[in-house]
């Protein structure tokens, strides 16, 4: 009966011990998924393609520190990327406002696509009213049937 | 309308040689700072030499002054710390050494095996001076006029060209 409390026991250690270790992100799991929540929206500095949340960076490291600690003394998620924002530019936020020098960024895949397919329907339109002999003979029109062949 | 079939694609092509060129000639390692024309962010740290004494953004109120982030643990700050020794040579300004996320013993070790231009060094231990003034990387110069506006940032080590051509400069029109 003594060994079953000791190992009771000492399963209750070890349960306290990890407790101990992971605490920063036990502390308060909410606190933890909104603190990440806001950082995989914004970029790290260091490693450019990967978000804050993701970052082994030390810099990243110390910006969910400062992300936590600002939403852990109430501040709203906007007031967080405004903080951001305020040190590091546009640059840290993957989605940058709509500006004068973000417009291209914003804009630019819809005028291409725009532009692309104003270009196919002309080409498309201007194709269908050509004559057939104007089109150079598929490869196998002359060797009869393509069907037909293996 | 013949023409421009062959106007076309040569106008698509220039444009896209124009995004081509500017994207090679853009470091993309490079984030503007939004800071550049707006009043330094306030500090309180305590010296390199002297833990003991305080030093606050606004005692070096009324001169032109230098920022200079260093970390003995970076490399490139070894690269650029002859360009810091002879920018204190010159006597244009003060040059304070943000001492970003270090030990103080190894700082000092390595201010000492390489010489110190700063006129003082501050500890910054927990880099929350750093993200105050958007420091991403280490090292990064900072040059503030006499109302504590930053003027000037420059990322990454400091080379003969920077130094000459626009820190010197700078500071000159900033005194004069």
């Amino acid at each position: 009966m003594a060994k079953a409390w000791l190992v009771v026991g000492a399963l209750l250690l070890a349960a306290l011990a990890c407790a101990k270790e992971a605490a920063p992100a036990a502390d308060d799991p909410a606190l933890e998924a909104r603190m990440l929540r806001v950082a995989a929206e914004l970029r790290c500095l260091v490693c450019q393609n990967q978000t804050i949340a993701d970052s082994h960076a030390g810099l990243a490291e110390d910006l969910r520190r400062d992300i936590r600690e600002q939403l852990a003394r109430g501040a709203t998620d906007e007031q967080v990327v405004q903080y951001m924002t305020d040190r590091y530019g546009d640059f840290i936020r993957y989605r940058p406002p709509l500006r004068g020098s973000t417009a291209l960024l914003w804009l630019g895949p819809g005028v291409l696509l725009v532009v692309g397919l104003a270009v196919l329907v002309l080409v498309l339109r201007r194709r269908s009213r050509l004559q057939p002999d104007r089109f150079e003979p598929d490869e196998g029109d002359d060797l009869g049937d393509p069907v037909a062949r293996p | 309308m013949k023409s421009l079939r062959f106007i076309i694609p040569l106008a698509v092509f220039v444009v896209l040689v124009g995004f081509l060129a500017l994207g090679l000639n853009l470091d993309p390692k490079l984030v503007p700072s939004p800071l550049i024309n707006k009043p330094a962010p306030s500090f309180a740290l305590p010296r390199l030499d002297d833990a003991a004494k305080t030093m606050r953004r606004d005692d070096l109120l009324g001169k032109a002054w230098v920022l200079n982030v260093w970390a003995s643990w970076c490399g490139p700050c070894r690269d650029e710390h002859p360009q810091v020794l002879a920018l204190a040579r010159g006597n244009y300004a003060p040059i304070v050494g943000l001492n970003y996320k270090d030990q103080r013993d190894d700082a000092r070790g390595w201010l000492q095996q390489l010489g110190d231009p700063y006129t003082v060094s501050l500890s910054d231990s927990d880099g929350r001076t750093g993200i105050d003034w958007g420091v991403y990387g280490v090292p990064e110069t900072f040059v503030i006029d006499k109302q504590g506006v930053i003027r000037f940032k420059h990322v990454g080590p400091l080379t003969a060209a920077v130094v000459q051509t626009r820190i010197v400069p700078l500071l000159k029109e900033l005194n004069g």
